[in-house]
């Protein structure tokens, strides 16, 4: 029988042989040839735990903590490694409903299976704890500490800016960021944030089977050490940002106090303003809500966003202006007569000032001296061939003093302001216009508006006998020490330095013996300007332009209060207490500031 | 009672490339083992007899013991005992029935202490022996025909217990007798029929009966041209082919209850009929990816993530190619199919230059289970086939299935020598 069948053995070799074959293509094709199963096994047993740097802090110019950071736990998903688990624990334990959990798990699963996806946000510390215990009975979750923003002072909201959660465009634009991650959306957070963030670290962990960390992978040799961000030095003055914010608490308006030498932003003021600490956490998405819709509008920055006309204090440039063309000189005289200056039927009323030079001009603020003033510069044909360029020429000094531009420092969205130009005119009153048809501009009413922050940079031009140094709000990045340079230099302004001493001068007699009188602080020389910008929605606003102490600036102020009347009733004894606050770091004239404090203009 | 003469046997030298192959087998399991065991951070001490590498050691120990004495004893005995180790074995696998206790399912151990013993592994080996002893015995018979159905009896009782026992995958292997019997002359038709059935089978389960029909139709058309003029041929044409359909739709039916659910679901898997990687495939996706992760040359040894996070579920018994597969990459798996290759081919050859039968008939008998554990087990974990748990012999942990594995090999080995 066997030598009948002895060349079944060559048939049993060969189907052996085959077999063989096929499982070795096999193996072949699943070791080598297909590399999924590496990135699968990497997904089931490596987990790469980002750690989140803390936020660097921001600090005052004093050295005042402004903005640091909180402890938050995130209870992350990662909805591959999801086995079924006890439904309702989990929507007791975070207080969810199972639609919520599913919803969340829906999303969490669309994102991405592996990749971990945020699936509550900032569990309390005990909820923490409780879940940390039982995380092996919730596969596929764990616990991500990462760090809140917290505010010890309610102020400021809007130069520091908030974080919040990155968005899809976020993502897109840096690949540094993932989904979950937190971001400055706007303000100091957003301008710093590459300083702030710090550098992520990565961990790499083993997992075993039922999701318990079992040591790190390849003895950390891949993990990477985060960065904590750095710390931040603003320019803002703490104490006397929370004192304007109290000044201008119940009123509508900005300030703007700015240290002229250095064009540090020593407060910055918008009124209604909010709490930052609303914007943090869990809470902010229903807080923003309440904000955006608040008719009050205190997410607007007036600051910095606002454009107004700038009234009487807009005679100050103008001023400088026709000294620096050679209409007037320190002696030339207009009258004022006849109730104003008139155009034809029309007058621009003023009150009958009789003959002032510049300086009495601006200690009265008189209307038909600037208004004037302003003509004569629009009309001066021995420099200029026609109106067009003659107004050109007027545009440009005033942006030489920082007007119709942007100082794109590190400030959130500034406005440019808006000053007609020339093309406008001849577009409007079809080529046949003249100084009389825009001689409003030249008190500062009319066509022109500008931002409190342009305000106070030309104050600071002022201050400066000429220059300005753009407007910032971080004086040191990582040391207190270690300054801010990049936005030191000095820009000249078109006017020659001793035009400012005329104009400054002036200034002084404003508050010595003029319309700001109330702007006086014992043993300080204020020089200052009044101003009431015209508002045909309703009451005129209160403006006052400070500049403290007048031979030695420290600092420029300009205050704005909508619907406030004329500048002498509100805005100024508002700016005086501030620089009285910050000159002195105590108030005396603690009557006019309870009276302030108490003021609601709504 | 033949007589006990060591020296005169040991003349001729047992065969050492099978004793070679057979201890780096051992050698490589139990390194394995100790690998599927290992906590990277944690001290994992050779010595720890809570350990089932240690223990592995005791397995691996005694088993050579085994084996030498296997080599020294007259292979007269072996011969003459194969019927009493067969009825042992099958008095130890029913006394499970009764006292046996349950480990995954199957109540096919008996415990004595913290020890427990598979009586199954063994009745492998005895049942390979009794089988020789009994063909060897049917050559002089008369009526050839009781032989058949002897073999038949000798496989079907202890399948019979074994499906009993809940342990298919066991009554699985002993069906690997059929390389024995096709050997020996079952006809080659016998084969074909199986084979075709077992298509049908697939095609059945895997879409649905009308394309087993239609392959079915297709091929009766062919053969009734062919034989249009032997009348003969076209009965039988006929009766195979409406033979044919009764089986395709018996197929259903005989799946739906002749298994267990978890069996149907493992089937299912293989055919691509559901998927389901984080329930009830879990484990053989897990096992794909422990294997397909080790690329060429393999994680390294000790480093393979997924054995040692417990991704792979049985990893140091039933899955313990997963690790190899893992830490040594396709090279590792290749020297593993390389040493089975030769250890099968090596069997194989060697009793087919027997010229005592009965040698040959064994020889070809544990070839044939070698086989069916080889590619089953592996099958599984490279998912071409559904889950059935057997062990891979020599490698896996378990002191039953290396002990019988020693002893049917040195059986052979002892026999051969003769």
């Amino acid at each position: 029988m066997s030598q009948d069948n002895s060349n079944r053995y060559y048939i049993i070799l060969a189907v052996l042989g085959i077999l063989m074959a096929t499982y070795t293509i096999r193996l072949f094709n699943l070791q080598v040839l297909d590399k999924s199963y590496k990135r699968k096994a990497n997904e089931n047993a490596i987990r790469e735990i980002t750690i989140h740097p803390a936020r660097g802090f921001i600090y005052d110019r004093n050295d005042s903590l402004l903005v640091y950071n909180d402890a938050a736990y995130d209870l992350m998903v990662v909805p591959k490694e999801m086995r079924p688990f006890d439904t309702m624990e989990l929507c007791r334990v975070l207080d969810l409903e199972i639609e919520d959990v599913r919803k969340k798990l829906d999303k969490a699963a669309k994102y991405s299976g592996s990749v971990p996806s945020l699936f509550k946000q900032q569990i309390s510390k005990e909820d923490y704890g409780y879940l940390q215990e039982k995380m092996s009975e919730f596969p596929g979750f764990f616990v991500q500490s990462r760090t809140l923003r917290s505010y010890p002072q309610p102020i400021a909201a809007h130069i520091l800016g908030y974080v919040s959660e990155v968005d899809e465009q976020d993502v897109e634009n840096d690949n540094y960021y993932k989904m979950g991650d937190y971001i400055g959306k706007s303000g100091i957070e957003k301008a710093y944030e590459s300083v702030l963030r710090g550098i992520k670290g990565k961990r790499k962990v083993l997992v075993d089977v039922h999701n318990r960390e079992m040591g790190s992978y390849d003895n950390g040799a891949e993990d990477v050490v985060a960065v904590p961000g750095t710390s931040i030095w603003s320019t803002l003055d703490m104490q006397l940002q929370r004192y304007g914010e109290e000044l201008m608490a119940g009123k509508r308006g900005a300030i703007v106090a700015i240290e002229p030498k250095t064009g540090e932003i020593l407060c910055l003021i918008s009124s209604p303003n909010y709490d930052p600490n609303l914007l943090v956490g869990t809470a902010r998405p229903k807080n923003y809500g309440k904000l955006v819709m608040d008719p009050e509008k205190p997410l607007f920055n007036r600051a910095l966003q606002a454009a107004y006309p700038p009234g009487s204090t807009f005679k100050l440039a103008n001023g400088l202006i026709a000294l620096q063309d050679h209409i007037i000189t320190t002696s030339t005289v207009y009258s004022c007569s006849g109730g104003g200056y008139h155009i034809g039927s029309h007058v621009v009323h003023c009150h009958n000032c009789g003959g002032l030079n510049i300086y009495s001009a601006i200690q009265r603020s008189c209307n038909t001296f600037f208004c004037r003033a302003y003509y004569n510069i629009l009309s001066n044909r021995v420099k200029y061939k026609n109106i067009d360029e003659a107004y050109t020429a007027w545009l440009d000094y005033m942006s030489s003093m920082g007007f119709l531009q942007v100082f794109n420092t590190d400030l959130p969205y500034e406005l440019k302001g808006r000053i007609p130009t020339a093309e406008y005119f001849d577009k409007k009153y079809n080529n046949s216009w003249n100084g009389n048809t825009v001689v409003s501009m030249g008190i500062g009413q009319g066509e022109a508006a500008v931002t409190p922050l342009q305000m106070a940079n030309m104050l600071a031009v002022i201050a400066n006998k000429g220059y300005y140094i753009r407007p910032h709000v971080v004086r040191a990045i990582g040391h207190r020490d270690s300054l801010n340079t990049q936005f030191n230099d000095k820009i000249y302004s078109k006017i020659e330095p001793r035009h400012f001493e005329t104009v400054l001068q002036g200034m002084k007699m404003v508050v010595t013996a003029g319309t700001g009188r109330g702007a006086q602080i014992p043993g300080i020389e204020v020089a200052g300007k009044t101003g009431t910008a015209q508002n045909p929605q309703g009451r005129d606003h209160s403006v006052f332009a400070l500049i403290a102490p007048a031979n030695d600036p420290q600092i420029v102020i300009f205050c704005l209060v909508e619907n406030g009347g004329f500048g002498a009733t509100v805005a100024c004894p508002i700016a005086s207490l501030m620089a009285e606050f910050y000159l002195n770091r105590k108030v005396e004239r603690t009557d006019l500031e309870t009276r302030m404090k108490e003021l609601n203009i709504k | 009672m033949p007589k006990l003469d060591p020296y005169n046997k040991m003349s001729k030298g047992f065969d050492v490339k099978l004793i070679c192959y057979y201890l780096a087998l051992v050698l490589i399991g139990w390194i394995t083992i100790y690998s599927t065991c290992y906590i990277p951070d944690g001290s994992t001490p050779i010595f720890d007899f809570g350990q089932p590498y240690s223990k592995q050691m005791i397995w691996i120990g005694t088993s050579i013991l085994l084996a030498t004495v296997i080599l020294l004893i007259d292979s007269g005995i072996i011969q003459h005992y194969a019927y009493f180790f067969y009825l042992f074995c099958l008095f130890l696998m029913i006394l499970v029935l009764f006292i046996g206790a349950e480990i995954n399912g199957a109540k096919s151990w008996i415990k004595i202490g913290s020890f427990s013993l598979q009586p199954t592994e063994f009745m492998k080996v005895a049942t390979a022996l009794a089988m020789a002893k009994f063909m060897q015995e049917g050559k002089t018979a008369n009526e050839k025909r009781y032989v058949w159905i002897g073999q038949f009896a000798l496989i079907l009782i202890p399948v019979i217990v074994v499906m009993l026992q809940h342990d298919a995958g066991s009554a699985l292997v002993f069906g690997s007798f059929i390389i024995l019997f096709y050997r020996e002359g079952l006809s080659s038709g016998f084969l074909v029929m199986c084979i075709i059935a077992a298509i049908l089978t697939i095609i059945t389960l895997a879409w649905n009966e009308t394309y087993s029909i239609a392959l079915l139709t297709a091929v009766f058309i062919v053969f009734m041209i062919a034989n249009r003029t032997q009348k003969k041929k076209l009965r039988r044409n006929v009766f195979v082919y409406i033979a044919s359909i009764l089986f395709v739709f018996s197929i259903n039916f005989l799946y739906e209850h002749g298994f267990e659910p978890h069996q149907k679901q493992r089937i299912d898997t293989i055919l691509g009929k559901t998927s389901d990687p984080l329930g009830a495939d879990f484990n053989l996706n897990q096992s794909k990816i422990a294997i397909g992760s080790g690329g060429l040359f393999g994680k390294g040894y000790l480093k393979g993530t997924q054995t040692k996070l417990k991704f792979v579920p049985e990893q140091s018994t039933d899955f313990i190619f997963c690790a190899i597969g893992e830490e040594w990459g396709f090279f590792g798996t290749l020297v593993v199919f390389s040493l089975y290759g030769a250890l099968i081919f090596r069997i194989l050859k060697l009793s087919e230059k027997q010229r005592n039968p009965f040698v040959r008939y064994y020889g070809y008998g544990i070839a044939g289970i070698f086989i069916a554990h080889f590619f089953i087990n592996i099958g599984m974990t490279i998912g071409l086939l559904p889950i059935i748990g057997i062990p891979l012999p020599f490698i896996s942990y378990g002191g039953s299935s290396l002990w019988a594995f020693t002893m049917m090999l040195f059986c052979f080995i002892k026999l051969n020598d003769n």
